[in-house]
């Protein structure tokens, strides 16, 4: 039996040991996302118990070094992942740190900030947010103006991010920053870490047309950044920055994709509009919603097919713009099926046993998905530049 | 798993079939074709070649004189020769001929028919289709049994080289209703028997097909392929192969047409600017970039999935040639726009990506058709 074959194995019995038969069902709504941090109050004794389980064994960041944490190699995560979605486990762990300021700390250093941070993003303990856009500076990211002026041992940082997600909700913050303002606009940038505790830091959320709050403004007045709370160089943030949001892209691409046991559209097509002689009663429905499976399960494939060009060590490498451009769309396209699914049932907002107007809410939030992490305009831009080479 | 990536051997192919098409078989070629009218509407000599570099045989059995490589490898050629606009017997012999008979023929019959097909010098066509919009399983054209054989009568249209064919595939109807899928027989027809006449085209994109009638034609009983009313398990197969080999094609031409559009754009100067800087443009190029690159994912997956016989294949075959056809259709047509007046011109080759994609499309069904199956394979 291969060494894989014997993880395997193991980890299959693992987690059937391990992970409380709760953590196995379906998650309903955002309310079953577990995001740990300082803050955080966990919804259930099981969803504690299956985070503080994971993360011992640095599973909640599988891929990282094991002095960080899980330390297993890429076939070996991949089978971690097989096994997990095998028994439909929800991930333990929702977060930034391991999503993104993580992975840019292992890559850019220094080494004592990957000491200082990365555990405590492994163990869920502190949550992260991210201080990228501001009110003046939104696709056109590198005109940013929150200045960092050097006080010798320290930064002493004044602006203003906006659409910062929790913020409220947050322990730390990594925050771009303007260190030179002389500089060209992409060359004088840091990213800087720092606690959200820190006096002068203050945030306020934005009520969304969904009416939710994911997204806050943070104001920064006069906030004390220690100065080897720097990423990588300083003036270098803007590379960092790229880096990041081309891991952003990919998290939010990923939205085009049906999520493991999760229903078809086609399953509550059929479930809203019903049957008839075998077909979908209404034609013209009937149509958009083939259309777009087939769509969805070709862009599946694609982000598939990144994947592996990217093992083989092929591949366009700017795929990121294009599977963000395309996933989200995708996305949005699947919830105005939905809503034109539902009728007038997709539009409850409230009232009707206890209906909370989770349709109608997920339709406006999906609206976001092509703004934040770089609008499709912008990915367009990327594709036109730099794969086909039209400037 | 599907393979998403070529392997070594595969990328070989496809680099092999891409020089050996650009220097034999080019645009240029398929223009002499059609000016000069060509009875045939391919070119025999380029047939020969294409026949030595090993293309007629890549899904027949190494037993039957053929190299077994495989539908992925088959759709790399295709794919080259959607670029070069290259017509040949492939489709209609080396991919439906060659699938029926190794899906369904005999031993005797794939003794008789296999290894001439791999070498090139038998032909074979595929006779479904009865109205202009592809229905297969409507079949109106009888085979009854008459003692020692059947008696074929019926018509049928746009017969893909039908007039070069050395043996027909014919789809007729043995018992049950017109439309049904029970009752449906595949028969391979000699097409000097008394009683058939052929009726050769040309079509939009300067090939050649062909409406080939059935008057009281008499064939051997062992002249069916398959099992006598249950054709149309095998004519599913043989469609979703034909149909994957047609979405290889057209994604070549997709991207041919993407690559000179964006050339085009690249070097015109308007406004005192390149075409390419605008950015109304640069959005429309990127927009199709993603498009075609969705249809790269689904015609590879299709293709290996008909190699695993994986269980989704057929679904795979369907998504992959709906989204060839939307894909195309837009590629061309954006192509023909953004040429400009030049792109209305016969002088200019986009105009005959534009054609051949249309016909391609039309082929053993478009993007609505292969909606309507995926929707009926999903169960809805």
């Amino acid at each position: 039996m291969s060494d894989l074959e014997t993880f395997r194995r193991e980890t299959r019995a693992w987690l059937e040991a391990n992970c409380p038969a709760s953590m196995r069902t379906p998650m309903t709504g955002d309310d079953d996302v577990c995001w740990g941090g300082r803050k955080w109050t966990f919804k259930s004794t099981d969803q504690r118990l299956w985070l503080e389980r994971m993360a011992e064994r640095g599973w909640t960041a599988p891929d990282w070094p094991a002095e960080y944490g899980g330390g297993l190699g890429k076939d070996e995560t991949r089978v971690l992942r097989e096994e997990m979605d095998r028994i439909r486990a929800r991930p333990p762990l929702h977060s930034f740190g391991i999503w993104m300021i993580g992975p840019a700390i292992l890559r850019f250093g220094p080494e004592h900030l990957r000491r200082q941070h990365l555990p405590p993003i492994v163990r869920g303990e502190i949550r992260w947010c991210q201080g990228y856009s501001e009110p003046g500076a939104g696709s056109d990211l590198a005109g940013l103006q929150t200045r960092a002026e050097d006080r010798g041992d320290h930064f002493i940082v004044n602006g203003q991010k906006i659409w910062t997600s929790h913020a409220d909700r947050a322990d730390w913050m990594f925050c771009l920053v303007r260190t030179n303002p002389d500089a060209k606009k992409q060359a004088g940038i840091s990213l800087v870490l720092f606690d959200m505790n820190t006096p002068g830091v203050s945030t306020r959320p934005i009520t969304l047309i969904s009416g939710s709050s994911p997204f806050c403004e943070t104001f920064l007045d006069n906030v004390r950044v220690e100065k080897d709370q720097v990423v990588g160089e300083v003036d270098q943030g803007w590379t960092i920055a790229k880096y990041l949001l081309t891991h952003e892209r990919e998290m939010i691409g990923g939205f085009g994709r049906t999520a493991a046991g999760a229903r078809t559209v086609g399953e509550q097509a059929v479930e809203a509009v019903g049957l008839e002689d075998g077909r979908l009663a209404d034609e013209l429905l009937r149509g958009e919603v083939a259309r777009w499976e087939m769509d969805a399960r070709a862009f599946e494939l694609t982000a598939e097919r990144a994947r592996a060009e990217a093992r083989a060590g092929q591949g366009v490498g700017n795929s990121s713009a294009m599977l963000k451009y395309y996933g989200t769309e995708l996305n949005k396209r699947r919830h105005e099926l939905l809503m034109a699914l539902n009728g007038s049932d997709g539009l409850l907002w409230q009232g009707k046993d206890g209906h909370d107007g989770a349709l109608a809410r997920q339709w406006l939030r999906s609206k976001g998905n092509s703004i934040e992490g770089g609008t499709s305009e912008i990915q367009l831009n990327i594709i036109a530049r730099n794969i086909l080479g039209l400037g | 798993m599907a393979t998403l990536v070529l392997t070594e051997e595969q990328q070989m192919l496809k680099d092999s079939a891409r020089g050996f098409l650009q220097e034999n078989a080019p645009v240029s070629a398929m223009r002499r074709l059609r000016d000069e009218g060509d009875p045939d509407g391919f070119s025999r000599a380029t047939w020969a070649a294409m026949v030595e570099q090993g293309f007629a045989g890549t899904l027949i059995p190494e037993a039957h004189g053929g190299f077994d490589f495989g539908h992925v490898g088959m759709g790399q050629i295709q794919e080259e020769a959607g670029r070069t606009l290259t017509a040949s017997p492939l489709l209609a012999t080396a991919i439906v001929g060659a699938c029926a008979l190794v899906h369904a023929g005999t031993e005797a019959q794939q003794q008789e028919l296999l290894a001439p097909m791999a070498a090139g010098e038998l032909l074979t066509a595929l006779a479904v289709d009865e109205r202009p919009r592809h229905r297969p399983e409507l079949v109106h054209t009888r085979a009854e049994y008459n003692g020692a054989g059947y008696t074929i009568n019926g018509c049928k249209s746009f017969v893909i080289d039908g007039h070069v064919a050395d043996r027909l595939i014919v789809t007729t109807r043995t018992s049950g209703e017109c439309r049904g899928r029970d009752g449906i027989t595949l028969f391979l027809v000699e097409p000097g028997l008394p009683g058939v006449e052929i009726v050769p085209m040309v079509t939009v994109d300067s090939r050649r097909a062909a409406e080939v009638r059935f008057n009281d034609v008499e064939v051997p009983a062992g002249a069916v392929l398959g099992h006598v009313d249950e054709g149309a398990d095998v004519l599913d197969r043989v469609l979703a192969v034909a149909n994957a080999h047609l979405a290889a094609e057209l994604l070549g031409i997709a991207r041919e047409a993407m690559d000179r559009t964006l050339q085009y754009l690249r070097e015109r100067r308007q406004f005192g600017v390149t075409l390419g800087s605008f950015q109304a443009l640069q959005h429309r190029m990127a927009q199709l970039f993603s498009e075609i690159e969705l249809l790269q994912s689904a015609v590879l997956a299709a293709l290996s999935a008909l190699d695993e016989d994986d269980a989704e294949a057929e679904a795979l075959c369907s998504v992959a040639k709906a989204r060839a056809c939307t894909v195309a259709e837009l590629a061309t047509n954006e192509g023909v726009q953004l040429h400009g007046g030049m792109g209305m011109t016969d002088e200019f080759d986009i105009g005959l990506f534009l054609k051949r994609a249309r016909a391609a499309q039309q082929t053993y069904g478009d993007d609505r058709h292969h909606a309507d199956r995926f929707a009926r394979l999903r169960g809805y």
